[in-house]
């Protein structure tokens, strides 16, 4: 095992860079960020328009949150996979494809966390904010959005890590990331496939493990703050 | 661009047949590993219970690899790496036998049981302390316990939960394909390949998916709004 790691960790680090494209583990860390940066928009309007007082607006995000939530993310790659190409006009590769499917598909699990995170807002702030005469966008923008988003940071850093994991599905049309290296090792070595992919599983789980903890610690942290500033009023009530 | 859409070209003759079985494959593919999955699951939370520190760890490690390890590449050692392992009839019998439609059940169902043996854990850790030490108090034993007070609570809680976890698992069955499984995304591939139909197939396979899917979803809304009823 640790021979076919010395023959091939650069592979496994960044595909055939210097002589072909840039791939393994630093493509599929490019591509999550890049896919949960590019849907953190499209969430946030989803989640607003989810708790919009507009029925017709409620209603359509509420039909897109769950047709993204009913169909498997391999269908969303293959519709991007054949109709990028015919909606952008010019051969789409299939790292382009795998964020574009990544970032519809993000957007709407994303989208659910920050409206757990609105709704988990006291309602003593929105209250506040209109005694204040805040209209709805300053409320959002500076009142709710804030809070909500530092206290779903752990859940954002747990997306992060659902967003590394489903990148390993752009083996299926080939984009070059940490699974394709692996299976292209395994290719070339053919005789040692359970070392090949065992590999592949301990760096995704040392790399998702890593993060896991990060987002259980800032959760502790989370509550922990929110503990101290509740303490007192609590004690009162009691 | 004058495209029509016509779906009568990919719902006719074999290939209506293709997404038929394609349709049974992913729904027996869908069972099989939910019947690993719940069995394992039980196992996994019984094994938790006892006061053995390894045990819990084992257990622990076993969450955390299934939660933190694409499930794609999880299939990928089952298929490729484990039957290498294997001696050569055992090999050999997987091959003759339709060994990934085996191994892609053995991977989905160890990998859902992770997330359920959590979810049957904080449906039991959410009883109160005290139903369990009150049955203790009036006699029960520690089986009598949780087998009588504790658990039919706890699998309450855990119901909406582990439906979610369903329907996850059926959407999961799609990565099957990459072994070769012929279940409906698979088939869709090759309804595509065969018509050149893009449009209509995947939309063939996306109805299919979605349907499913939208049932499951209602089931679980279903269960948690009585489950909440009759808890209040």
């Amino acid at each position: 095992m640790l021979e076919i790691l010395q023959n091939n960790w650069l592979l496994f680090l960044v595909g055939q860079y210097p002589h072909g494209p840039i791939g393994g583990l630093a493509m599929t860390l490019f591509m999550a960020l890049t896919a949960l940066a590019l849907c953190f928009p499209f969430a946030i309007c989803l989640a607003l328009a989810r708790l919009s007082p507009y029925r017709w607006l409620r209603l359509s995000a509420t039909a897109i949150v769950h047709t993204v939530r009913g169909l498997p993310l391999i269908m969303f790659i293959f519709w991007t996979y054949f109709f990028s190409p015919l909606i952008i006009g010019r051969a789409v590769g299939g790292v382009e494809t795998l964020i574009i499917a990544l970032v519809v598909y993000e957007a709407a699990y994303l989208s659910e966390i920050i409206r757990a995170g609105i709704q988990g807002l006291p309602k003593g702030q929105f209250e506040a904010a209109s005694a204040l005469g805040l209209g709805y966008w300053t409320t959002t923008w500076k009142i709710v959005l804030p809070q909500a988003l530092h206290n779903m940071l752990p859940s954002m850093v747990s997306q992060f890590v659902s967003t590394i994991k489903e990148t390993s599905l752009g083996y299926v049309i080939s984009a070059h990331e940490m699974t394709f290296a692996a299976s292209q090792v395994n290719n070339v070595l053919l005789t040692q496939p359970f070392e090949v992919y065992a590999i592949l599983a301990l760096t995704y789980f040392v790399l998702c493990f890593a993060l896991t903890s990060l987002a259980r610690y800032i959760e502790r942290r989370i509550s922990a703050g929110r503990v101290a500033v509740a303490t007192p009023a609590v004690a009162v009530a009691v | 661009m004058g495209y029509i859409f016509d779906l009568r070209g990919v719902l006719s003759g074999q290939y209506f047949d293709w997404f038929l079985i394609g349709l049974a494959v992913t729904i027996a593919l869908t069972c099989a590993a939910w019947c690993l999955a719940m069995t394992m699951g039980i196992i996994l939370t019984l094994i938790r219970m006892i006061p053995f520190r390894p045990f819990e760890w084992f257990v622990a490690l076993y969450v955390e690899y299934h939660r933190n390890v694409p499930l794609l590449v999880q299939i990928f050692v089952w298929y490729f790496g484990v039957p290498s392992l294997l001696p050569r009839p055992a090999r050999q019998w997987i091959n003759g036998h339709h060994g990934e439609f085996l191994l892609a059940t053995i991977a989905l169902g160890l990998a859902a049981a992770a997330y359920v043996a959590e979810d049957i854990r904080s449906g039991i850790r959410s009883i109160p302390k005290a139903q369990n030490e009150a049955a203790r108090s009036i006699g029960f034993g520690y089986l009598g316990a949780m087998g009588y007070v504790v658990l039919p609570q706890a699998i309450r809680i855990a119901v909406p939960p582990l439906i979610n976890q369903t329907l996850l698992l059926f959407k999961n069955t799609s990565l099957a394909m990459a072994i070769g499984v012929g279940e409906l995304t698979y088939r869709t591939r090759e309804v595509e390949s065969y018509t050149f139909k893009t449009f209509e197939a995947f939309a063939v396979a996306t109805a299919i998916y979605l349907a499913i899917s939208f049932g499951i979803m209602a089931c679980g809304a279903y269960a948690g709004r009585r489950l909440k009823l009759e808890n209040a």
